[in-house]
């Protein structure tokens, strides 16, 4: 089952440029919810918040605390490992490992959780492979070529599979098929469709279309701030900030 | 707008001229061709002539150090042709090391070579890569400065100081606490048996193991700082611990680099003369335990090269030479493929 998210206060640094300020979301477990804005308004950002891949980077601080089902993921003693484990992510640049083959990209996460079982693993594969829409094109290689020998659109499917292998709660994905072609585009979009029944996800999208489509709820962030939290339908239809409207019909962004 | 060549066309694929390019200062509408002088480009007779003998030049330069290599070859060869007709390949596995008889096998040299290379291998890269590990992943940014200048400097010292380092306090330290310690619990593996000088073949392996760590600690940070940062978080958000990411994303990663950087180590290990030759004790024997003496190819003929004076001698001593730059340009030969293997793609680097 998806889990619910709950953004409290939610402030972000990178060194001394605050990225994100005095962020508040609530989402209902099983949503899809779609972030927009422009670039470098802290989509990437917020999203790393909430399965703390922000303090990865050593110049990085945060206050504020994040819900994601029963975690609370910024809890002195919550392990960042165990909470990294639970969501998944896809990052904006494809990131396989190059020097594994498909069928070990696929299997990494599993195998880091101590799944070990050939049966077990074969099956995870290839239906996280088939979920990705990847499957077809990989299905004679799986062992023989190596991560880094696909496309850049495969690669990003690649990493899809490998994020669902592992089951997450959550699922985030940011902006999962701007490199993909508009039938993979169309792939993901009905993969996102399907996990719904099972994950949370929030996904980051430049694409309004894409937004429209395949989100319950949107976000729009515009220089580090949530302008406007709301139903996807109301976001595209009868925005109630300006600024809102101003970017999703083009005039700003 | 046409694509037909006019004027306005033809001067979008211009530079802009400085003054349009200062902000309010801009004209409007299209730049015309009298603002900007039409520059014809054109390669000019002299850089022609420069071309062909820079060219010639570079041929030249690479020419000549393939010439001098082959000249190594041929020289060495030359030189030991005594050797070579006398005793052919039992060269190469006898173990009599008689200058007065005549009797000459290099395998206690070879033996030496390479055990006390090993030796050196076995004990620095744990320790190179445990430190380049703790560089790059570990340790809070003001250390790493420090320790990478350290183990750096390590480099820098001549070799002759490492030798008597090696006999002050190296030896001693052996001889006294080390040595019987082994020989008490790991004597049963034989290698660690029999008397106990401090001088030989471990104190030799030991020797070499700090000579190498820099070589290989160096290579293998620039490795592991290659690895992009992108399969770092690959590897966390799956929820890896930092170890894991480490053994996932950083080292298997960067293992075709490490071990290029292993095999310049071994490079300079095995080529490596003056401190050897004064801690392994110099004597021409093929021992399974590492506390006795032993000796190595570069060792003999630094030490024996002034007395051999009978042509035989001097011939075998040479055809060791002829044996040690084979073994050095077969390492180096693995080295270039290793890194080759790496540029190749199924790297990191070729997904940064
Ligand atoms: N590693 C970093 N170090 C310092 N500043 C960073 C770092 N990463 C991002 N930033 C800054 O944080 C801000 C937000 O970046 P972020 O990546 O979250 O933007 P984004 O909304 O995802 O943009 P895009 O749509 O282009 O991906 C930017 O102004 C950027 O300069
Ligand atoms: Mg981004």
């Amino acid at each position: 089952m998806g889990v619910g998210i709950e953004v409290k206060d939610l402030n972000a640094w990178f060194g001394k440029a605050q990225i994100l300020k005095e962020i508040n979301i609530k989402v209902d477990p099983n949503a899809v919810t779609a972030v927009i804005g422009p670039s470098g308004c802290g989509k990437s950002t917020f999203i790393r918040c909430l399965n703390r891949m922000h303090e990865t980077n050593p110049d990085a601080r945060l206050t504020g605390s994040v819900q994601v089902g029963d975690i609370d993921v910024y809890k002195p003693g919550t392990d960042a490992v165990d909470v990294r484990r639970r969501i998944g992510m896809v990052f904006q640049k494809p990131n396989p490992f190059p020097t594994m083959s498909i069928y070990d990209n696929v299997a990494a996460g599993l195998r880091l959780n101590g799944y070990n079982k050939r049966h077990d693993l074969d099956a995870s594969v290839e239906h996280s492979l088939k979920m990705a829409a990847l499957w077809d094109e990989v299905k004679d290689v799986l062992k023989k070529k190596s991560g880094s020998s696909l496309s850049g659109g495969q690669q990003q499917r690649l990493c899809i599979a490998r994020a669902l292998a592992v089951q997450p709660e959550l699922l985030l994905m940011d902006e999962p098929a701007s490199a993909l072609d508009p039938i993979s585009t169309g792939k993901i979009e009905e993969l996102i469709f399907q996990l719904k029944t099972q994950y949370t996800v929030v996904i980051v999208t430049h694409n309004m279309q894409q937004a429209a489509r395949v989100a319950d709820f949107t976000g729009f962030f515009l220089m580090g701030k949530l302008i406007e939290f709301d139903k996807t339908e109301k976001i595209f239809t009868t925005p109630s900030d300006k600024r809102t409207e101003d970017y999703i019909t083009g005039r700003f962004g | 707008m046409s694509l037909s060549p006019n004027s306005e066309f033809r001067s979008l694929l211009r530079f802009q001229t400085p003054a349009a390019a200062v902000p309010g200062t801009a004209q409007p509408g299209p730049v015309t061709n009298s603002e900007v002088p039409r520059i014809v480009l054109q390669t000019s007779k002299v850089s022609k002539y420069v071309d062909v003998i820079f060219r010639n030049l570079v041929l030249i330069c690479s020419v000549s150090i393939l010439a001098v290599m082959v000249l190594f070859f041929y020289e060495l060869a030359s030189r030991s042709k005594l050797s070579i007709a006398r005793f052919g390949f039992h060269f190469f596995v006898g173990s009599t090391w008689d200058p007065v008889a005549g009797d000459f096998g290099a395998l206690p040299f070879i033996y030496g070579t390479l055990l006390s290379s090993l030796v050196a291998l076995v004990l620095a890269v744990p320790l190179a890569v445990g430190v380049s590990i703790f560089v790059t992943e570990l340790c809070p940014r003001f250390l790493r400065g420090i320790i990478s200048f350290t183990v750096e400097l390590l480099a820098a010292i001549p070799s002759v100081i490492y030798g008597l380092w090696g006999i002050f306090v190296l030896v001693p330290l052996l001889r006294k606490y080390v040595e019987p310690w082994l020989g008490t619990y790991l004597g049963w593996t034989g290698l660690f048996t029999g008397p106990m000088y401090g001088i030989g073949m471990l104190a030799a392996g030991i020797i070499l193991a700090i000579m190498i760590v820099p070589i290989i600690a160096s290579i293998t940070r620039e490795v592991l700082v290659a690895v992009p940062q992108s399969q770092r978080e690959a590897v966390l958000a799956l929820g890896a611990t930092r170890w894991e990411m480490v053994r996932m994303a950083v080292l298997r990663n960067a293992r075709a680099g490490i071990m290029g950087g292993i095999i310049l180590g071994l490079g300079r290990a095995i080529g490596e003369t003056m401190a050897v030759t004064m801690l392994i004790g110099n004597r021409p024997e093929v021992a399974k335990s590492l506390f006795a003496p032993g000796y190595t190819m570069a060792s003999v003929i630094a030490n024996e090269f002034s007395e051999a004076t009978d042509d035989l001698y001097l011939s075998a001593l040479v055809e060791i030479g002829l044996a040690l730059l084979i073994v050095t340009v077969i390492v180096n030969a693995c080295a270039r493929l290793l890194v080759w293997s790496i540029t190749r793609g199924h790297s990191a680097r070729s997904n940064a």
